[in-house]
């Protein structure tokens, strides 16, 4: 073999702690090594240059840069060497500066770290051979998980883009958390007059099939082609019969159904459709209220309806579908207020979230939009906002800052005083947070315009007095203890993940950070990419975001999946595991071990049981081949001989030598 | 109110000196004033419990030491309680407690005249002996009359003895009492 050494400065970056002459010279003297040079920017223009013109004079076969990690740079690298005409897997990268030059000082130490590298890249290179992608062909359907905006938008402007496009929402009605709100911030328009026609174009789009009252069941397969199973669950109403009259519901007798939709902020009937501009507008019945489900009795909605949608015997049903990409927008959920004993939390009926608040604000909430307190039905006169419940609070493991609550806090303030223009609004907070557009203008239109009254303090404690609830907290810029009397205490509760997500996330194989939020592949650069190939992010799933942010980051996902099916066919990674059948005994440890579901069991021709591995589905981890007792399975590109030649040089030279 | 300099006044040994002694990573408190929000004795306080934080996190030693807060906190843990950086704020204060006592602060001698009444008496007894402890402090301090309208009443209930009682353990607590006069504590 021939190979080429190239070891980079990097500028400073490496050169400033690491002699990298010393290290191109040290190279110069490893077994089948024909060139060894130093070079300021191995990946700039003239870099990879020379490394072309290297390969064409001397000859190489095999190349090794001792540079950056190769999540930086290996592609660049691999494009270098194939454009030399050589195998792009010919080629090996030592990491001499997240792992020397950038964590040690002594260059002298450095020096002999870095060598030592490049020496290991070596002798894994020796062994390499090349390696050939497979091409397999995309199903060019899309399934958008969570009809929220940031769904939506996806879903959308997937179909606009002539994708077939599945959405699936577990809810009765596509709209997520918008279609609760009342206004949005900065403008005060309509929450759901802005959002109802995107609903409406969801519904009608011809691209689009909507599942409804649906969860997904299970994903296998890969980028290009995966099967889900969508599990439709049972609503009691036939929906291609209902015409979301609304009859049944106006003639149920179960008038005590917990009702979600208003976040629990007043009853509905065991039948109901959520609200008015409900998409799909379709009754659907809740078993644990409905008294036919309860005491076998009634069945008032059957008699009444006119087209005789209801169905009792309804069950849940599954359904397959197969796409080629996946969106998942799942939105977020608010914390269990019950978790906040010191503010009354679950208690104290005048003490809501957000959320809540918002549906007692809405001329389709349970109040029809007229403001009163839950406890007594009195107009409140003084309104208190308790912002970060739950949010930058180490205690509860809440580390994070929920980032729209600042903005709502204050439209909510601003709402208050239109809708009851003598009462008083006192917002408690730690620190604003306002960097969107015109959104720090709002604040300051809350406090001049509106006269809410910002005090700069948390909340320690919300306690009954006199028949009304008196916050006690502090008011740091004064320096002293401050109590406000409240008729109404509306915490601003942090975003949670949503109810679910962690499952969900087994489900398609994605990561998931400590809060539940699914993990980005990259958190500047890939954004809106996972780790699982051909599955998107989109909205608060992700993180906590507001409303622009999630239909722009709907639209990336989109942009993605269209950039994704752009192509007929897709490359797949040849770094993938191996079976060698004559070693393979079948025991399908692996197969168990598996976390991709990318092994499968064949039977010989002998008759007896192999594993085998699904190529495209294959994810390279690795866990096969240590679980794979007779050394049977082995990744490409990561096999035994290589990963030993590695170890075994470093173990040989321990011995032989050691630092000065 | 002058100009704090910054530059000149910041004490960085201070600052560590508090994180060290009571184990508490200052640096966490982001000034919320849930410490404050929640403490009984703020309205006795001459400077609220997160401004103590926040002198201590600019290393303003001598305000920091100084301030009467110190001495009057009741140490009832609400603002531990609290904090939603789960800082130890009333051992915070307890470590500075001692820094100004070990300094020479003293802004309320009465609560310093009270303790050492207070330990007198145990060191004596084995426990506290309320008369004695009484007669002791009001020597000290002079403030004879202070709270006597309550005298009548403890005697009634009995939680005035006029004679010191006895306690099993009396020997071990003098024992305690011993290992601290020969260096264990300073």
């Amino acid at each position: 073999m021939r190979i080429g050494v190239f070891v980079c400065h990097c500028g400073t970056n490496i050169a400033g702690t690491v002699d990298c002459a010393a290290v191109a010279a040290a190279a110069q003297q490893f077994p089948e090594v024909v060139l060894a040079v130093d070079t300021p920017y191995a990946c700039s223009e003239p870099g990879q240059r020379a490394i072309i013109e290297a390969i064409e004079q001397k000859g190489l076969n095999g190349v090794v840069v001792a540079s950056c990690t190769p999540r930086m740079h290996e592609a660049t690298f691999r494009r270098t060497v194939e454009r030399a005409g050589l195998n792009r897997y010919m080629f090996e990268m030592a990491n001499i500066r997240e792992h020397v030059s950038w964590v040690g000082r002594d260059k002298k130490l450095n020096t002999f770290k870095a060598t030592d590298l490049v020496r290991i890249a070596v002798e894994k290179l020796r062994y390499n051979r090349p390696l050939t992608a497979k091409s397999f062909a995309v199903n060019k359907r899309v399934l958008v998980i969570g009809a929220g905006v940031a769904g939506i938008q996806a879903a959308l402007d997937c179909a606009d883009g002539g994708l077939e496009t599945i959405v699936v929402e577990r809810t009765s009605t596509v709209g997520g958390k918008m279609a609760k709100l009342d206004k949005t911030f900065p403008t005060v328009d309509c929450s759901v007059c802005v959002l109802g026609p995107k609903m409406v174009d969801l519904a009608q789009h011809r691209k689009i099939k909507l599942y409804a009252m649906s969860e997904i069941a299970d994903l296998s397969g890969y980028v290009g082609n995966f099967e889900v199973s969508i599990r439709r669950k049972a609503t009691y109403v036939d929906w291609n019969k209902c015409t979301g009259c609304g009859l049944c519901a106006d003639k149920c007798p179960s008038r005590k159904a917990p009702d979600h939709f208003n976040e629990l902020v007043g009853r509905t009937t065991a039948i109901s459709i959520p609200f008015p501009q409900a998409i799909p507008k379709k009754a659907s019945i809740d078993a644990s209220s409905c008294l036919h489900f309860l005491k076998d009795r009634c069945g008032v909605c059957a008699k009444v309806c006119p087209v005789e949608a209801i169905d009792f015997e309804q069950q849940d049903e599954v359904v397959k579908e197969s796409v080629g990409a996946v969106v998942v927008a799942t939105g977020f959920d608010l914390l269990d207020i019950r978790r906040f004993g010191q503010y009354g939390g679950g208690r104290f009926p005048d003490v809501v979230t957000s959320l809540q608040y918002e549906r007692m604000l809405s001329a389709s909430g349970p109040t029809g939009g007229h403001l009163k307190c839950p406890s007594d039905g009195r107009e409140p006169k003084s309104v208190v906002f308790i912002s970060c419940v739950g949010s930058r609070d180490r205690s509860m493991d809440r580390a994070i800052c929920s980032g729209f609550c600042c903005m709502y806090t204050a439209k909510q303030a601003i709402l208050t005083k239109s809708h009851v223009p003598d009462c008083e609004t006192h917002v408690f907070y730690m620190d604003i947070r306002a960097p969107g557009k015109g959104y720090d203008e709002f604040i300051r239109r809350a406090q001049e315009e509106y006269r809410t009254n910002y005090v700069r303090g948390r909340v320690s404690s919300v306690y009954p007095k006199n028949g009304r609830l008196a916050v006690r907290g502090a008011d740091t810029l004064l320096g002293t203890q401050t109590e406000v009397m409240a008729d109404l205490v509306v915490l601003a509760v942090g975003a949670g993940a949503a109810e679910g997500s962690r499952d969900l996330a087994e489900k398609l194989r994605i990561s998931y950070d400590a809060y539940g939020f699914f993990m980005e592949s990259h958190p500047k650069l890939k954004p809106v990419e996972t780790n699982t190939a051909g599955v998107f992010l989109a909205g608060a799933c992700q993180g906590p975001k507001d409303i622009p942010a999630s239909v722009a980051m709907g639209s990336a996902a989109a942009g993605k999946v269209m950039a994704l099916f752009s192509k007929e066919r897709l490359e797949s990674d040849p770094q993938v595991a191996q079976v060698n059948a004559v070693r393979c005994v079948g025991c399908l440890k692996c197969l168990r071990t598996c976390p991709f579901g990318a092994i499968q069991e064949v039977q010989a021709r002998d008759g007896s049981t192999k594993a085998q591995v699904i190529e495209s589905v294959c994810q390279g981890c690795g866990v096969c081949t240590v679980t794979c007792t007779d050394r049977a399975i082995e990744l490409q590109h990561f096999t035994d001989n290589q990963l030993l030649a590695e170890v075994n040089y470093l173990c040989r030279s321990w011995m032989e030598k050691s630092p000065a | 109110m002058p100009v704090m300099e910054l530059s000149a006044s910041q004490d960085r040994a201070f600052f560590e000196a508090v994180c060290a002694k009571s184990g508490q990573d200052l640096l966490r408190c982001y000034q919320c004033g849930n410490c404050t929000a929640g403490c009984p004795m703020q309205p006795y306080y001459d400077l609220a419990a997160h401004q103590v934080m926040r002198l201590v996190q600019t290393g303003q030693r001598k305000a920091a030491l100084t301030c009467s807060s110190l001495w009057l906190c009741a140490g009832c843990g609400q603002c531990s309680a609290r904090c939603p950086n789960q800082l130890d704020v009333a051992l915070i204060l307890e470590t500075l407690r001692h820094m100004a006592r070990r300094a020479g602060y003293n802004p309320q001698p009465r609560v310093a005249q009270f303790s050492r009444a207070f330990l007198k008496s145990v060191h004596s007894h084995g426990r506290v002996f309320e008369l004695g402890l009484l007669l002791r402090y009001k020597l000290a301090s002079g403030r004879l009359l202070d709270d006597a309208d309550l005298a009548p009443r403890l005697l009634k209930v009995g939680k005035l003895h006029l004679t010191p009682t006895s306690t099993p353990g009396q020997a071990e607590v003098a024992a305690i009492f011993r290992r601290y006069e020969q260096g264990a504590g300073s």
